[in-house]
């Protein structure tokens, strides 16, 4: 783990730090950054608060009656879980499958996204469902997974003006991610269809169906399909 | 929201500093206790109520009406054993947005019931009993802890955020000089700052980072937000400074409307103010176990 150093610890207030390693997307870093925090976490640490992993290094947030300097501590505990080697990333992540159905009824901004890419609506759909996504980090909002592998070919910006509402379970797209809504929230990602599944649900052992790191597969279901699998929720 | 007024209002009833409250915004409830109830009412100064930072035991069938916040924005009124509500995620805070924790994942309404702890009655007689100085329903003290600014514009101390050398010169100067308002679309998660429009020197996308509590950030638009108790935990709009976190529970306390401006600090004197606040805190909720004869 030697390769990895970090650019630097910020700080996030008087009470938490930020070990950061790249300040663009790097695959790898992010990976890394995943497999720190779970190591971070696993150390049991009672001062240490919470662990949060985003794309490019790691926040690491402390008890407010811990008087120690946060910034040396969040370096020497990152410094010390690289020395010792982190878990590997298959020893974590989870491999899942998610129903999609696309149809018109769940998808307002398909005629958009198919006007800035050139590609049919069916197509727009083949080529987003034939992929392999991972998850590059949880934010926004709890369960609110970033994913990372979307076709270039369907890169297109946010929407100008943000929708104040979109339905929960909405699966988007903008720049070179996608993006599941975890419950009605305002967003200004382009919606191309809708997941019947509860994505994030407080009272499960598990409440977020997704972990950084988690690979993602996405499968086109009929609007039958997600009515029946909805009730089952 | 201010967890000092909440830690207050918590040891005032004999509970820990965590156990649920009611935290009440700006336009208060009324209130119906079935049972003998030993309260506590902390934070904010509303019309009506009770008097304040003292426990007061009140009897079954008592009507408490709040009316609207004088002074302040938040009060927090705790019961003897808790408001019993199950914890989700190891918290019984509520998440609007999200639509869970609390009382079914949402604000209360007209009607609700809650629920306190079976043995609440009993536990509200025998802690009363404990109290020293009693008179009558309530004590002959109060505490003297007070997070509600007395004067306008606050103060918040802040260090400068990790993107703060990537605002022009103008920004960066304003952003300390200006007096801010809390602009009316402020909830739980961030409160909205009115007040000259922040821009960057590149216009650059920044990688989405982490947030803290008290991160204030800056969208496109130029208007900063200061993230608050629900905040979210990365983001992807330029930080430009970090409010000591000492500060934070006073910054709960303003309504929208209400002004505040920065003075930029070290991350030391950040440390030392949140020292000082806890030392002070530590000190008043000893005194008040020692009323409850701890």
């Amino acid at each position: 783990m030697a390769k990895f150093r970090p650019l630097g610890v910020v700080p996030l207030g008087d009470c938490a730090a930020y070990v950061e390693f790249s300040r663009t997307l790097d695959l790898e870093v992010n990976s890394m950054v995943q497999r720190l925090a779970v190591a971070l976490r696993s150390r049991g640490l009672p001062w240490l608060r919470d662990v949060v992993p985003a794309l490019g290094g790691v926040a690491l947030h402390f008890d407010p009656a811990f008087e120690g300097n946060v910034l040396e501590l969040a370096a020497e505990l990152a410094a010390q879980c690289l020395k010792k080697g982190l878990p590997a990333a298959k020893e974590f992540e989870s491999e899942i499958e998610l129903p999609v159905c696309y149809e018109a009824e769940f998808a307002p901004d398909m005629d958009e996204v198919s006007k800035k890419t050139g590609l049919a609506a069916g197509e727009v759909v083949k080529t987003h469902a034939a992929a392999e996504y991972r998850v590059l980090m949880i934010g926004f909002a709890p369960g609110h997974a970033y994913l990372g592998g979307l076709d270039a070919r369907l890169a297109v910006p946010r929407r100008a003006t943000p929708r104040a509402q979109v339905p929960a379970g909405s699966v988007a797209i903008a720049n070179e991610q996608t993006v599941v809504y975890p419950y009605a929230i305002s967003g200004g990602w382009n919606v191309i269809g809708r997941t019947p599944l509860a994505v994030f649900d407080a009272g499960r052992p598990r409440p977020s169906l997704f972990a950084p790191g988690d690979r993602v597969r996405f499968r086109a279901i009929s609007g039958k399909e997600f009515a029946r699998m909805a009730e089952q929720q | 929201m201010d967890p000092v007024a909440l830690a207050l209002a918590n040891a005032l009833v004999g509970n820990p500093v965590h156990a649920a409250a009611l935290e009440i915004t700006i336009l208060g409830p009324e209130l119906r206790f079935e049972h003998v109830t030993l309260v506590a009412l902390c934070g904010a100064e509303f019309h009506g109520g009770l008097p304040r930072n003292r426990p007061v035991l009140l009897a079954p069938g008592t009507r408490l009406s709040i009316g609207r916040a004088i002074r302040g924005a938040r009060a927090y009124l705790a019961v003897a054993g808790g408001i019993d509500v199950a914890p989700v995620l190891g918290s019984r805070s509520t998440f609007l947005p999200g639509r869970f924790g609390g009382l079914e994942g949402r604000a209360l309404r007209r009607g609700d019931v809650l629920p306190l702890r079976e043995d609440a009655a009993a536990l509200s007689q025998e802690r009363f009993g404990a109290l020293k100085n009693t008179d009558g329903r309530s004590v002959r003290w109060s505490a003297p802890l007070q997070t509600v600014p007395d004067r306008e514009p606050v103060l918040m101390h802040a260090i400068e955020g990790q993107h703060f050398a990537g605002f022009d010169a103008a920004s960066q100067r304003a952003f300390f000089d200006a007096v801010w308002y809390i602009a009316p679309e402020s909830n739980r998660m961030g409160f909205r700052l009115a007040g000259p429009a922040l821009a960057r020197r590149d216009g650059d996308e920044i990688l989405s980072g982490p947030t803290a509590l008290g991160t204030v950030q800056v969208p496109a638009s130029g208007a900063p937000i200061a993230l608050m108790a629900d905040h979210q935990t990365t983001g992807g709009y330029p930080r430009i400074a970090e409010i000591a976190y000492a500060d934070v529970p006073r910054l709960a306390q303003l309504a929208p409307g209400a002004t505040l401006h920065f003075a930029k600090c070290s991350l030391d004197t950040a440390v030392e103010l949140r020292r000082d606040v806890k030392a002070r805190v530590d000190a008043v909720l000893q005194s008040i176990a020692w009323e409850f004869g701890h």
